[in-house]
């Protein structure tokens, strides 16, 4: 009934109207149509990009002119960015990934790259060949044989010492080559304590609660033989994490602090920030991305030495952000594009001029200024590339880190070294069976 | 007219069902009016309350996990068991070929138990429990092996948290509001005050409060070395498992003490001042005043408050995980942050429900004691 008194009227209406009105109308009609139609003609498809650092202008202008000469070079895709807090940036991930609403690239932090490949929210990687040829290692996220995400940059740390600090105290200035070896390091730490200079002589920044635990100290745990967990089989921490080279490290550990050669898990996080610098610490042990600031105050005389050798080889953790492409993407074609074009060289130096990382490939590190030689921190480029160690390629990581981090906080704070070894042990190898193995054989 | 009948035939059948057979028509329209009103409300408390109760509950007894390909399987008790898992060993002294008990400095030597936790196919019950606690009975050891020391410790530190600050905080609230509760200049400057804390985000104090107890040059130790002429050491308020949790407590108490102090000041102010008056000239004193007027008057307020202080400390939460993450060596651990820590960071859902469950069985328990003993007698 409605439908047809509506007809009614309007035929009416265009009744009343005059043949002006009437040509007006089907001008306007005609244009109508031919703007929908040229839309459709231009119509690009959109790729939709998540990214984790909302907030930072700096890292926002660059991505986005990264984005607009993307879209300015060819006429297929457009790439609209979407940011996020850091904070909740996973959490997104996940509610969108339950959702069934995943954009179509998206960033992801190294070490939560396997969680999300084996739990279906990421494709493999489609480059063409030889693109990541020179990346460093910790930049390619790598999950069961195949390139899952690839980072414009890495990151590294190293310990920060005073090269004035060093020769009053005859100490010898160790190089990637020759690091100190753990006595000597140990031994030196004796003697900076012993001056009484310091209120400690090593800053390991147990400040840094979370993330900073098993990426800033598992290498130490490395460098004595053990591990967080069994790489060969990725089913089990036993005698990994709580064998003999575990458990020597561990008293190593727990040694610092009952030795008042570091501070404890109780830190401040400002004395953590500028303790070095103030002048309490005499040694610190920090990523590259403090070393702008602490250049700014302490000049020439800093210097970024590498981390000891245990017995088995010096290593520092690898892999942060990384772009990566969601399996729900209907577009991958167009979304590795965007990869590939994001990782030029220009690019990946200028995130490096922008934020202080390390580029990912020899070739922008020669192009950006902190990286190249003799930049303030050329140094780095050559640890990553000599010393850099993924953390354990598993979905299950995520648990092992707090696992990690909480045991090692309890064996500085006095716990006995071989039980909270066995405990960690026990809880990881629980979730890794809780989990079927996480793809890792059958369990 | 219509009568009652006719109106209930011409309702819709919600509104039938609603109400009472005999129900006159004027209340047909309350009650649609009614439940339109409560809707939002109910709607909310649904869907961020309600549901995700049951969820918890449901998944408590799943293998659920927060991101996995692997499907959700129903695994029983599973979860409750291994947080619940207490047996008591006896550990046998050490002994040397001939039979004797091997001694080390006068101490008696026991094997570690983990020659017995861990991959002894002779002992499979005990296969990765850990210490609880020890003690000596005879040549042996009693050992308390639990299956979940992390859990337990959870539950011990916060039945004691809330078992602390619940008389701490609601007597120096109601200590406040007392002092508070008089006509001088600026009171309400004073009740602003103390009230200030309140607003500011937990997150917030509970970082000025890391600077306060710092253990070299926190507030807290400068003062004190002040007030004795130097002769105080400084102690770390936080590194030591011994301080960490009374430094929770008094900071926690601090925080919210105007809140409760204003519910005080609300139940003062409804005594009335002619019952003062009339004590007053039967001769009672200050202390008299405050015993036989003032705290019968503040009955029903001093239940309320003491149920919401308790289950707020049940669910102490962001002191830990801002403060001391649970440490040091779980002094500090409590129950929601072990929820939120296994369920969400370890990603272990159903882990995380159990636990929940396992907290509402307990407040739902001391809610209903404290019920029973603050209950009107007849």
């Amino acid at each position: 009934m409605a439908k047809r008194k509506f007809g009614i009227s309007f035929v009416q209406v265009v009744n009343h109207t005059r043949c002006k009105m009437k040509k007006a109308l089907s001008v306007v009609l005609f244009v109508v149509l031919l703007l929908s139609m040229s839309g459709i003609a231009n119509a690009q498809t959109e790729l939709s990009l998540w990214y984790h650092g909302a907030g930072n202008e700096t890292e926002r202008s660059i991505l986005l002119g990264i984005i607009d000469d993307f879209n300015m070079a060819q006429s297929e895709y457009t790439v609209v960015l979407e940011e996020f807090p850091q904070e909740s940036y996973n959490s997104s991930i996940v509610a969108a990934a339950l959702a069934g609403d995943l954009p179509d690239i998206i960033d992801v932090d190294g070490p939560v790259m396997p969680g999300w490949a084996w739990s279906g929210y990421m494709q493999p990687l489609n480059l063409s060949e030889g693109a990541l040829d020179d990346f460093l290692p910790g930049a390619i996220g790598e999950w069961h044989g195949e390139v899952y995400s690839v980072g414009l940059w890495d990151a590294a740390v190293s310990i920060y010492a005073r090269r004035s600090v060093l020769e009053a105290h005859d100490i010898r200035i160790p190089t990637l080559d020759d690091p100190w070896s753990g006595d000597e390091f140990d031994a030196i730490l004796e003697q900076l304590q012993a001056s009484g200079d310091y209120e400690y002589a090593l800053d390991l920044g147990m400040a840094w609660t979370g993330e900073w635990y098993p990426y800033a100290f598992s290498p130490f745990l490395q460098s004595f033989g053990g591990d967080m967990i069994d790489r060969s089989t990725y089913l089990t921490a036993e005698g990994v994490l709580n064998g003999e080279a575990g458990v020597a490290f561990g008293e190593w550990w727990q040694s610092l602090f009952e030795r008042g050669l570091a501070p404890g898990t109780s830190q401040d996080g400002a004395d953590r920030e500028t303790g070095f610098i103030d002048g309490k610490y005499a040694l610190q042990w920090n990523g590259n991305w403090a070393g702008i600031n602490t250049l700014a105050a302490v000049g020439d005389d800093l210097l970024f030495l590498p981390a000891p050798d245990f017995g088995s080889g010096s290593t520092i953790g690898a892999a942060s952000w990384q772009f990566g492409i969601s399996s729900s993407s209907m577009n991958a074609e167009g979304a590795n594009a965007f990869i590939e074009h994001a990782i030029q060289d220009e690019y990946l130096a200028a995130f490096s001029d922008g934020i202080g990382l390390i580029p990912a490939t020899a070739g922008a590190a020669a192009l950006s200024e902190h990286y190249s030689e003799g930049g303030a921190l050329e140094v780095y480029f050559g640890l990553s590339e000599a010393q850099a160690l993924v953390r354990p390629v598993t979905p299950g990581y995520a648990t092992v880190a707090l696992v990690f981090e909480k045991a090692l906080a309890d064996i500085a704070n006095g716990a006995d070294v071989q039980d909270t070894l066995d405990a960690a042990v026990d809880e990881i190898d629980q979730d890794i069976e809780d989990n079927m193995g996480y793809g890792f054989g059958d369990m | 007219m219509t009568t009652a009948a006719e109106a209930r035939q011409k309702a819709p059948l919600w509104v039938r069902w609603l109400l009472p057979k005999d129900a006159p028509l004027y209340q047909r329209n309350d009650a649609v009016i009614g439940w339109l009103m409560a809707a939002p409300a109910l709607i909310i408390l649904t869907v961020f309350l309600v549901i995700p109760f049951f969820m918890a509950f449901f998944w408590s007894f799943t293998n659920q996990r927060l991101i996995s390909p692997n499907p959700t399987e129903w695994v029983g008790l599973r979860n409750f068991g291994r947080l619940l898992n207490v047996q008591v060993f006896n550990l046998e002294p050490e002994r040397d070929a001939a039979g004797h008990i091997v001694y080390e400095e006068g101490a008696i030597q026991y094997p570690r138990l983990r020659t017995f936790t861990r991959n002894n196919p002779d002992y499979p019950h005990l296969d990765g429990l850990r210490e609880f606690t020890s003690w000596q009975s005879g040549e042996n050891r009693t050992v308390i092996l639990v299956g979940d020391v992390v859990f337990l410790r959870a539950l011990i530190n916060t039945l004691i948290f809330a078992a602390v600050i619940a008389p701490l905080q609601g007597g120096l609230a109601l200590v406040l509001a007392l002092l508070l509760n008089q006509a001088l200049p600026f009171i309400n400057v004073f009740r602003s005050v103390y009230f200030a804390p309140v607003v500011v985000s937990m997150v917030v104090v509970s970082l000025l409060w890391r600077f306060i107890y710092d253990g070299h040059n926190g507030l807290l130790n400068t003062i004190l070395g002040i007030l004795s002429f130097g002769n105080f050491q400084p102690v770390d308020w936080l590194g030591n498992p011994y301080t960490a949790m009374p430094a929770l407590i008094a900071m926690s108490a601090w925080q919210a003490v105007g809140f409760h102090m204003v519910i005080w000041l609300a139940g003062l102010q409804t005594i009335p001042a002619s019952l003062y008056e009339a004590a007053g000239l039967d001769g009672a004193g200050a202390w008299q005043k405050f015993r036989y007027v003032t705290w019968p008057g503040l009955r029903n307020t001093a239940v309320l408050v003491l149920i919401v202080i308790t289950i707020q400390a049940m669910g102490l939460f962001v002191q830990v995980d801002v403060m001391t993450r649970g440490g040091p060596l779980d002094a500090t651990q409590s129950v929601v942050f072990q929820a939120v820590q296994r369920g969400y960071d370890k990603q272990d859902i159903a882990e995380g429900s159990a636990i929940s469950v396992v907290l509402f069985i307990i407040v739902f328990i001391i809610a209903m004691v404290q019920r029973y003993i603050t209950r009107e007698k007849e």
